[in-house]
């Protein structure tokens, strides 16, 4: 049964393979191979929650010589996610790229980013790490090319560029901590990392790099362009997925790796940047013409509200209000997840519908679409942090460590960013109202109306009441993740 | 799980389930659903009924479960709780009635109901709340659920009265947010204890505990319309009159003061409050805002702006009652909790009358209007009379136990000033109305007559209403002494507070 942690990996890989050899299915191959991925992670986060966390050796070779495996609760939560969300994003695709010729570059690039994101889950030694990003990479970029238009193609450009650099800054940090302690393995370099010159410019490069691929202001600049111009299952596959699992490394490497003998000083930069990401990202939603550009820039906001919360896990000691915060940001980032897919699949919608997402120009298209409106909505209220949903309980765990680390000023700028995103959200929501005709449907375009609401669902009602068995999940398996190895 | 401990969630779900229900229904099918409305309606009487005789023998109604961490969401009645709820069921099957006429015929009714029933939905929630967490998510639905109303009619007004309306709630829900979580992680525990949890803290947190006592003023001052958060409350008026009956006799508006009084009695404790010295602050502010109030009322021409005037002011009595030390004043402010919300609604079921029937939507237009609209009229007469305080109407209790609270706390020498001069004022802005609605001749052509004097005045659902509510409101002032009267239920209430 433990082979559901190489399954999780290998289904998306043989789905891609069928896409490639016949086109004519690709579509149901899709999405019968992200929906036998949700079930894989559904085992894995049993086998977890049983039994700990869930190492296997691929080939059998032992740690040092051959690839191997590791799954605790933070990335099986982040693979459940990451396949939930994978599975409705390939139901709305087989019906949005229905009468395109995209979908035959859609479907194979689409699976092998599958695939890649979840070895990079599951990745356990800081190579293999390195293989899957800049797998994750290319796909990634050829996703956003995919339409071949001039400003997808220059969004493209920049991003592969950037992307490359943030690798090659990564591997730097690898090679760094290689030559130091002789190892790749995370939990052999754990027991063996020192602070010291090489350690820091190892940790410095490797999370500048991983920085600069999960979009952290300064360093966001090319987000919202690839995001806002990639057809939509790409924007929310991107928004939601790829850059989360930048950010998952950069919380991997700083829980378990760094965080354990270096700090001091990073953390109040890492503070700092996060809040200045939740203030700009969100300043520039707010002057967003186009929905799309606003769903991006919303991105850079939340990433920057989990950097705020990695800075101040950082300065807490070991203990409950650590944990809850570890958790908390779990919540949130799992909350953000899935309601800015939901949120970028409603843009699509509407796009398709109407030829544009001008946000002054849409008020005859949302209200002839009420689900989709709906959608956005609940998607918004995830996305600002009101109840009920996870980011709520996200944001007050946020709010509660701040102040429990006297950290006002972190804690004011939560909650000014908040009210900035309700702005930027109901500036959308606003043009619901008014007085043109009832729809005569409740229900348009359903394949791709109702995986965007579920997702939405998940984000608000799921996460923001019924979290509850998810917590001491999350905290006993994060917190006893590879130094009981 | 018990009958008991699912009791809260059946209340809560009787109008939620009907609510999303009515969403997915077609605009004509209003058969179904007036059907759907009324059975939500009716169910959640009967579990209310249950839950009052439950509560007044001592029965411990509870729900809880863990959401996360350390931030339990608990929905408990106490007596407290059972009055607002009681006060929201009843009046919200009346404005269904008085919606379901008022709106015929006109577009999205589907969403408007569907909004409608999640209103009632998030202030029941909010009434049953157990602690501040729970009270502070119902407290944010209520106000995500309500935009949509006070925006129903799409024009480019309502979308930025709606839009003003959001943007003050949402910055005070972020003030209560932080006021909330700061008092936990000051004293671990937001739970709704009777005399208060804050009895064994030390000293040295007073004055953190000062100031999270202010934001949390502040983030229910703005839905309580407290002078100067008021700003968006004459703004909402653009809503459809159902919506702001509801809004000034129930949902919002109450929820901010049903906040304050859980905050004083039931975390902070009135004693302990007091001698911190922050019910005088509350006082104060209080007794600006129904003076403040009273005095733009005057000047409003506009009827419904007059009586949005009426309500900031009126509502700072149920302040103003929390604010005074001593089981009296208490029952003075909750009482008006009810008495204020059954007035207020017949008032504006009256405005939404004559501009729905008549087109007369200002006080200069009103001439003679008492001889077109005789039962309309009556009920507002009814209305206006018990805010003046007349006797035996129900506003004359409120200020009676508001006066002779204020005399045994020894705080008299203002509250008492400050009473009359409100009842003054009030007469000043509500008797000028009724004598041209019953003394002055009609200046001929009424503005936009809709619906010609057949039968009755006009439909039977926009009349019954308010003449229900009027009674209503009689007769909570002339039956105050009988059992299971609002005045009795809350004697109950201060008598538990103050453990005597």
């Amino acid at each position: 049964m433990i082979d559901a942690l190489i399954w999780v990996i290998l289904i998306p890989l043989l789905g891609g393979l069928v896409a490639v050899l016949f086109p004519r299915i690709a579509g149901i191959t899709g999405i019968l191979s992200t929906a036998g991925m949700v079930f894989a992670c559904l085992v894995l986060i049993k086998l977890v929650a049983d039994s700990g966390p869930q190492v296997y050796l691929v080939g059998g070779w032992s740690a040092g010589l051959g690839i191997s495996l590791y799954a605790d609760g933070l990335s099986s939560l982040f693979l459940l996610m990451t396949a939930m969300i994978a599975l409705a994003v390939s139901i709305y695709a087989s019906s949005y790229f229905r009468q395109s010729h995209l979908r035959l570059h859609y479907w194979p690039l689409w699976l092998l980013l599958l695939s890649a994101l979840s070895a990079l889950l599951l990745a356990s030694d800081l190579f293999n790490i390195y293989v899957t990003l800049e797998l994750l990479g290319i796909s990634a970029v050829a996703l956003t090319a995919l339409d071949g238009k001039r400003p997808a193609v220059e969004a493209a450009v920049r991003y592969l560029v950037l992307g490359l650099l943030g690798s090659l800054g990564f591997l730097a940090g690898v090679a760094l901590l290689y030559a130091a302690y002789g190892s790749l393995d995370l939990a052999t370099l754990a027991t063996r990392i020192q602070p010291g010159a090489a350690s820091w410019a190892a940790a410095a490069l490797m999370t500048a790099g991983l920085m600069i691929k999960t979009a952290l202001f300064p360093m966001h600049f090319w987000l919202p362009p690839a995001h806002a111009n990639a057809p939509a299952p790409v924007s929310a596959a991107l928004s939601a997925l790829v850059v989360k699992a930048a950010f998952y490394l950069v919380l991997r490497l700083w829980l378990d790796l760094f965080g354990v003998s270096l700090s001091g000083g990073v953390s109040t930069l890492i503070g700092l940047l996060g809040a200045a990401a939740v203030l700009w990202g969100s300043w520039c939603a707010l002057q967003a013409e186009r929905l799309k550009v606003l769903a991006a820039y919303s991105t850079v906001a939340q990433i920057g509200y989990l950097f705020i919360f990695l800075a101040l896990i950082l300065e807490m000691p070991v203990g409950i209000p650590r944990d809850e915060a570890i958790a908390g940001l779990m919540l949130m980032a799992l909350s953000h997840g899935f309601a800015k897919s939901a949120f970028f699949l409603s843009t699509g919608i509407i796009q398709q519908r109407q030829g544009h997402d001008r946000i002054k120009e849409l008020a005859g298209a949302v209200q002839g679409m009420p689900v989709t409106t709906f959608t956005l909505a609940l998607a918004g209220i995830a996305l600002i942090g009101l109840p009920i949903s996870g980011a709520f309980l996200g944001k007050w765990q946020l709010i509660d460590g701040a102040l429990y680390l006297h950290d006002w000023l972190l804690a004011l700028v939560v909650l000014a960013g908040s009210l900035l995103a309700s702005a930027y959200i109901f500036r959308v929501l606003g043009q619901a109202f008014g007085n043109s005709p009832y729809p005569t449907k409740v229900l348009s375009i359903g394949m791709q109306e109702i995986p965007a609401m579920v997702l939405a669902l998940i984000a608000t009602l799921v996460l923001g009441l019924a979290s509850g068995p998810i917590w001491p999940f999350l905290e006993v398996t994060v917190m006893s993740g590879r130094a009981g190895m | 799980m018990s009958f008991d401990n699912l009791l809260p969630v059946f209340i809560v779900m009787s109008s939620l389930v009907p609510g999303v229900m009515i969403f997915f229904l077609r605009e004509g099918s209003h058969r179904i659903r007036t059907l759907l409305n009324l059975l939500g309606a009716f169910l959640k009487l009967l579990l209310v009924g249950i839950m009052i005789w439950g509560v007044f023998h001592e029965r411990v109604y509870e729900t809880q479960f863990l959401i996360a961490p350390g931030l339990e969401f608990r929905l408990h009645a106490d007596a407290l709780s059972v009055l607002f709820v009681t006060l929201s069921t009843v009046l919200w099957m009346v404005t269904t009635i008085y919606a379901i006429g008022y709106l015929e015929n006109s577009p999205h009714r589907s969403r408007f109901f569907g909004f409608f029933s999640l209103c009632v939905t998030a202030t029941v929630g909010l009434a049953l709340a157990g602690n501040l967490f729970t009270f502070l998510i119902f407290y944010e639905v209520l106000t995500l659920v309500t935009y949509p109303l006070v925006a129903h009619r799409g024009t480019p007004e309502a979308i930025r009265g709606a839009r003003i309306y959001l943007t003050y709630t949402l910055v005070g829900g972020a003030v209560l947010l932080f006021g909330i979580i700061w008092l936990k992680s000051l004293v671990g525990t937001v739970a709704f204890v009777q005399g208060g949890i804050l009895g064994a803290v030390d000293p040295a947190l007073y004055p953190q505990l000062k100031i999270i006592f202010l934001l949390l003023m502040i983030g229910l001052g703005v839905k309580a319309a407290i002078v100067p958060l008021h700003g968006w409350l004459p703004k909402a008026m653009v809503a459809p009159a159902p919506v702001s009956a509801l809004l000034h006799a129930v949902a919002v508006v109450k929820a901010g003061a049903f906040g304050i009084i859980r905050v004083v009695y039931d975390v902070y404790g009135v004693e302990f409050a007091h001698e911190l010295g922050l019910l005088i602050a509350l006082g104060i502010a209080a007794s600006i805002t129904i003076i403040y109030g009273s005095l733009r009322a005057l000047s409003q021409d506009n009827l419904k702006k007059r009586l949005a005037y009426s309500t900031i002011s009126q509502v700072s009595y149920i302040a103003l009652g929390a604010s005074i030390l001593g089981p009296v004043a208490t029952i003075g402010g909750v009482v008006h909790l009810v008495h204020q919300g059954i007035m207020k609604i017949t008032l504006f079921f009256a405005a939404g009358n004559y501009a729905e029937t008549l087109g007369v939507h200002k006080i200069s237009e009103m001439d003679g209007i008492g001889k077109r609209m005789p039962g309309t009229t009556l009920a507002f007469t009814m209305g206006a009379l018990g805010m003046i305080g007349v006797p035996p109407v129900a506003g004359f209790i409120t200020k009676w136990y508001l006066g002779v609270g204020a005399l045994n706390a020894g705080v008299g020498q203002w509250i008492l000033p400050v009473l009359l001069l409100s009842s003054l004022l009030n007469a000043a802005y509500f008797l000028p109305i009724l004598y041209r609605a019953w003394f002055k001749e009609s200046q001929g052509a009424w503005p936009d007559e809709r619906i010609p004097a057949g039968g009755l005045e006009t439909h039977g659902a926009l009349l019954w209403p308010p003449i229900i509510t009027a009674i209503m409101a009689l007769a909570v002032g002339l039956l105050a002494a009988a059992p299971y009267s609002p005045l009795e239920w809350v004697q109950l209430i201060a008598y538990r507070e103050y453990g005597q």
